[in-house]
């Protein structure tokens, strides 16, 4: 019988988690987008007329199709992180693409029609050069692929090997380049810096050494920067220092003639590297005798080469970009002019006159929360009548692609910014205009009792005006068919909603473009592009102020810091609008080492933020004067931590009433044995709602509730399996008091921690059984609390009892998080990225280190779940379903309005956001509710009552009168 | 007392000479107690404190820890007394809220070699000067350890641990300080218990074999029940006709 209890019980349990998506449910709480990344290779499909096709090949090593009508994705490949899925080349045959990935280690050919994989092979090691396409009397058949030391040449139906062969002294050249021009030869061009260029001719059909030469070019170190194939096989040279352009015959010339840009009118702009641009429309013949120079960053030349004699065919000053493109027979250039400071036009020139062709003037408007245009991509058609057409793509520096169509409408716009969110918050909306205008009645001070009446008068007249004005929508909507209404989110009617569920996601990536999301339909409300933004920077978004505070507008702080240097810069910016606050940040001359948002309040209700420099100084911003005598009064309350890695150091600071700080401990953990890879505290605003959990017999064991505890994770130096190990330290941030210290033996990073309450979750490899483990450690006070009003680590003496325990986890995670709610009543659970694109909801119960052994009674009366080493992914566990989210980096959890509710949004290469349930909607009745059955059983009985008593008054008269 | 630190450790010098040498090199020349007698592979490093008004850091030695090194490392404490000028002086710290600070040096305490024991820089902690007072100077001080034996952390409480303003009105209670000292190395976290769970699970099995009542299959032994449910279901089924599911949530 107590098995069968036991079933029972656990089929409870069990039947308590399920919360899963029905079918009719699917989109409406979540969306997805997904990206692709910042754009290396785009091919236009042109084997088609009516093609709807572009391919693209990023730097996150995605290959894609995208709709060109659209902007919508075909299909999408993505492949490994890192340069061993590096996209190298792209070449595109008809309907094959042939992408070199992986540093020349893998050679694949898709089919881009429906995105499938035709064939694959892996290639000879060698880092790769350069790679070509090989055509001959006008067919393409073959791909030849230059590495350091070989030449390879593939079939392209089946990506067989047709010869590969060794290069002549590839000891000393640098081969860099490889051409072919559809006449049997396939030329590899190499070049020693400084000395001499090499070109070996292989014949295609057994890859025999036709022709060797070797030509002095004592300017030259790289080919591909400063050459290019132009004509009949005559490669062309660009050199600044001698101002001039060298052409050599592949064929027959052993000298390179040199052509002064002086001789033709041309001059390079100082330190500018001049670049040549020259067209190949199909491998099989010859690239034009027409050929881009560039001059300079707004200077571009088209030329054309005739007979070894160079001539101008237009300048194009000044010139942003321009590009060739060829349909058909035709070749045209397109040429990007700025126009005025928010536009620039786009118009097509004859590649072989260089006349500009009528009506192809586009105009493209920058978007001046954007970044400058960086490329030029052209797809162009023959019209009807057989002039040519054409749409754009531009890529621009914030890594988003914006496709054109003439005169200027813009088509679609895709922000592959999105692609790499560095990190995010969730911004409330602001209340509607009539909430704000009731909100700010009692906001101002009181100023005479006529006034206050007048106000409160035109207050209720302004939204008695809001709901006629809502009644007429509904009724209006009403006769319209449903598919019809739509509700267009914009920045004006942006508002909070009855339960907080829509909300800003303000995002950060890492091109420094800052978008502004509305989470309920996943549309892009503002953007905002921050120039230099150095490389490798650091990125810390601070909400210092909310949308609760009316009529001051809420403010976000965003710390950009360059890594090498500690240099660091604020940018204040409402998240609402995205516009940059008139604020003024303070000037940072000295490296930041640590931020710390304090709950302190200035009068126009922003948190105050500390920076602390190299030199130990604490600066405030806002920094007036109401602030700064807070921060005296306050100033021995305030600790704070740094973290030195590199030395192992953790050490613990007081502010000081003059805003200096001095160090009152240090704990040391020696770098030679282990280093620290992660720091991790509580969320600020997490509540945790109950003190201590009630045991089987009633008593209550309360938790250890430090909000200054920092998990410290360290990795041991040694890698060796027998003898790495992971260190778990539990250190209070204000004392530096070592609450807690634990050891994996044989375990390795990397280590996922999740700090929350009174627990630490950790996941880790272990070493000894080749698998993903998970551990939790709980810290609970005891029996008794010590000081049940107020937690003060400086008065803590007692150490908390410390109760761990570890599961297998069957399967490696890339990221993990905690739910969150508004006033921690839900129970908690772990959100999990999986490398296989799912997000895990894995109930915080089941890592649990009371789980018993053996069942007791007392265990049972508990709840406790019997203690089983594996932990279980069940498949309706998956929160995102079938919406896979490709390389999820980081989770991001927010508290909603609704206390059952917590709002996720999931980000990598792609995003996702969805709400989470965590103990079912305890707070919401269902949709399908029924409204009409609970109402007519409430008239039903209502009038049965009033019928019955009209009864009994009758019975009760006829009674008397007896 | 300082042989010279210079002279080359060598393979051939005895145990006891190690241990000297040991013993020298820690003290690093400092004031140290009074009766310094180490035992084999011990060493003993001062416990310096800090109390000013400015709060700087003016570090004064406390007293000297008795470090024993080996698997089981162990410390003992010898301290001196406060003296009537820094029990004066700490009342006044307690009375403007300021720090009590302490500091050992940074140590290796499984040095097989004498001039590796110690390390440069200190391992410091505070509690404040008012709990120090108002407890009459009985703290707790923990040593942390790292696996390896480093010692990577200083801790100290004082027990009560609050400051409630009271006066203490005797000097005596500040002479001498009550201290207790403990050193603690990392606990191993437990792994996944594999064996237990499956020991447990081949017990229950084994009681299943045994007991004859347990073998009988679940619809023999609760076929009454099963048949009431599904009499039970038929009635409501057919006493209320299914209504449009599909959307309902379980």
């Amino acid at each position: 019988m107590g098995k069968l209890i036991l079933l029972l019980l656990n089929l409870i349990f069990l039947c308590d988690i399920v919360a899963a998506v029905f079918e009719d449910q699917v989109g409406k709480f979540d969306w997805r987008q997904q990206y692709v990344g910042k754009v290396r290779f785009s091919h236009f499909d042109t084997h088609m007329q009516l093609s709807k096709k572009v391919l693209i090949a990023t730097e996150s090593n995605v290959f894609a199709a995208l709709n060109t009508r659209t902007g919508d994705l075909f299909w999408r490949h993505v492949d490994k992180t890192g340069l061993e899925g590096n996209i190298d080349a792209v070449l595109q045959h008809g309907q094959d693409a042939v992408l070199v990935v992986g540093n020349g280690r893998v050679l694949r050919s898709w089919d881009i029609s429906v995105g499938g994989l035709n064939w694959e092979i892996v290639l000879d090691s060698g880092s790769f050069q350069s790679a070509c396409l090989v055509g001959q009397q006008g067919t393409v058949k073959h791909a030849a692929v230059l590495k350091k030391s070989v030449i390879s040449f593939h079939y392209l139906t089946n990506g067989h090997l047709k010869w590969i062969e060794n290069l002549p002294e590839s000891e000393t050249v640098n081969y860099q380049a490889v051409y072919s021009s559809g006449n049997g030869q396939v030329y590899a061009m190499g070049v020693v810096p400084h000395s001499h260029i090499a070109i070996v001719a292989y014949s295609m059909d057994d890859g025999e050494i036709i022709n060797q030469i070797s030509v002095d070019a004592p300017w030259l170190s790289n080919i591909p920067a400063s050459c290019a194939v132009i004509g009949q096989g005559i490669l062309t040279c660009v050199d600044a220092t001698t101002a001039s352009l060298y052409t050599l015959d592949l064929h027959q010339q052993l000298q390179m003639t040199q052509v002064p840009l002086q001789s033709l009118g041309l001059e390079v702009d100082p330190g500018f590297h001049p670049y040549l641009v020259s067209h190949q429309p199909s491998p099989a013949r010859q690239p034009l005798s027409e050929f881009l120079l560039q001059l300079g960053p707004d200077h571009h030349l088209l030329l054309q080469l005739n007979d070894g004699q160079i001539v101008t065919l237009r300048d194009f000053k000044p010139a942003l970009l321009v590009s060739f493109a060829t349909t058909g027979e035709k070749t045209v250039a397109a040429v990007m002019s700025p126009k005025n400071k928010t536009a620039c036009s786009i118009n097509l020139f004859s590649s072989e006159t260089g006349r500009r062709l009528l009506d192809t003037t586009l105009i493209f408007t920058v978007d001046p929360n954007g970044g400058k245009p960086e490329r030029l991509h052209v797809q162009a058609f023959l019209k009807k009548d057989d002039s040519v057409g054409y749409r754009v793509m531009v890529q621009t520096e914030d890594h988003a692609l914006i496709f054109i169509q003439q005169p200027g409408r813009v088509m679609w716009t895709r922000e592959e910014a999105l692609s790499d969110v560095v990190t995010m918050e969730m911004v409330d909306l602001p209340l509607t205009g009539t909430q704000a205008e009731l909100e700010g009645e009692f906001g101002k001070k009181a100023d005479g009792l006529m006034s206050m009446v007048v106000k409160r008068l035109s207050s209720q007249l302004i939204m008695l005006q809001a709901w006629i004005a809502h009644l007429w929508k509904l009724f209006y909507d009403a006769r319209k068919p449903r598919s019809q209404v739509k509700n267009d989110v914009t920045i004006e009617n942006l508002s909070r909603d009855e339960f907080n569920l829509q909300k800003m996601m303000v995002m950060v990536t890492a091109s420094g473009k800052l978008f502004g999301i509305d989470s309920k339909t996943g549309s892009i409300l503002w953007k905002h592009y921050l120039d230099n933004i150095p490389p490798n920077a650091a990125f810390k978004l601070i909400v210092q102020r909310t949308t609760a505070h009316f009529p001051h507008p809420p403010q976000c702080t965003l710390l950009i810091k360059d890594k090498d240097s500690g240099l660091a810069t604020l940018h204040v910016f409402n998240p609402i609008f995205g516009r940059k606050s008139h604020v003024t940040p303070p000037a940072l001359s000295r490296p930041i080492l640590q931020s710390l948002l304090l709950p302190l309040i200035d009068q126009d209700y922003a948190k105050v933020l500390l920076l602390v420099d190299d030199q130990y100084k604490v600066s405030a911003f806002p920094s007036t004067k109401n602030v700064l005598q807070q921060l005296q009064e306050t100033a021995a309350s305030i600790f704070f931590y740094l973290v030195d890695s590199s030395q192992g150091r953790l050490s613990g600071y007081r502010l000081r009433t003059d805003l200096s700080t001095e160090q009152v401990w240090e704990v040391v953990i020696p770098n030679e044995v282990q280093k620290i890879v992660s720091v991790k505290g509580k969320r600020p605003n997490e509540h945790v709602h109950s003190q201590g959990r009630v045991m089987g017999d009633r008593s209550v064991l309360y938790k250890y509730l430090n909000p200054n505890l920092l998990a410290v994770v360290t990795e041991s130096t040694d890698l060796h399996q027998e003898r790495s190990f992971i260190g778990i330290l539990l250190i209070d941030g204000v004392t530096g008091r070592i609450i807690h210290e634990a050891v994996q033996r044989k375990a390795r990073g990397p280590v996922h921690v999740v700090h929350s309450e009174n627990w630490v979750v950790y996941e880790y490899w272990s070493t000894k059984s080749r698998r993903n483990e998970f551990s939790v450690i709980e810290l609970y006070e005891g029996m008794e609390l010590y000081n049940s009003t107020v937690f003060s680590s400086l008065d803590r003496p007692n150490a908390p009892h410390v109760l761990q325990q570890s599961y297998i986890f069957p399967a490696s995670i890339s990221t993990m998080e905690a739910t969150l709610t508004e006033k921690g009543i839900t129970s908690r659970h772990l959100l999990i990225g999986l490398p296989s694109g799912g997000i895990l909801s894995l109930p915080k119960m089941f890592l649990d280190p009371r789980r018993p052994e053996i069942v007791s009674e007392q265990s049972r009366e508990e709840n406790l779940i019997p203690y089983a080493p594996e932990l279980i992914i069940r498949t309706e566990w998956f929160i995102n379903y079938n919406q896979t989210v490709s390389r999820v980096r980081g989770i991001y959890t927010a508290p909603s309005g609704l206390e059952s509710t917590c709002m996720v949004v999931a980000y990598g290469l792609d995003i996702y956001q969805t709400r989470v349930y965590p103990s079912k909607q305890f707070d919401v009745l269902k949709d399908d509710y029924d409204y009409m059955l609970i109402s007519s059983v409430l008239f039903a009985l209502f009038f049965a009552t009033m019928i019955s008593k009209r009864l009994a008054e009758v019975k009760l008269l006829n009674r008397a009168w007896r | 007392m300082s042989r010279p630190l210079s002279v080359k450790v060598s393979v051939f010098f005895t145990v006891l000479l190690f241990v000297y040498t040991d013993f020298v090199c820690c003290n690093n020349g400092r004031r140290v107690g009074d009766s310094l007698e180490t035992e084999l592979s011990g060493f003993s490093v001062p416990l310096e404190h800090s109390f000013e008004l400015d709060d700087a850091g003016k570090f004064q030695v406390r007293g000297s820890l008795l470090l024993k090194t080996g698997r089981e490392p162990s410390v003992s404490l010898m301290q001196n007394q406060l003296s009537e000028e820094d029990r004066a002086k700490l009342k006044e710290v307690a009375a403007v809220d300021g720090l009590y600070r302490i500091r050992v040096p940074r140590v290796f305490l499984q040095a097989d070699r004498q001039t590796e024991c110690q390390m440069e820089g200190h391992l410091t902690a505070f509690v404040r000067a008012c709990a120090m007072v108002e407890s009459h100077l009985s703290d707790v001080i923990t040593l942390h350890t790292d696996v390896s034996g480093y010692l990577i952390g200083v801790s100290i409480v004082t027990i009560p641990g609050a400051c409630r303003g009271t006066e203490v009105e005797d000097e005596v209670d500040l002479e001498v300080f009550n201290t207790t000292l403990s050193i603690m190395a990392p606990v191993n976290a437990p792994g996944p218990e594999t064996a237990l769970f499956l020991e447990r699970m081949e017990i229950e099995t084994e009681k299943k074999g045994k007991n004859p009542q347990e073998q009988k299959s679940f619809f023999a032994k609760y076929w009454y029940l099963i048949l009431g449910g599904a009499i039970f279901l038929m009635v409501s089924n057919s006493a209320q006709p299914p209504s449009g599911g599909g959307r309902e949530q379980s």
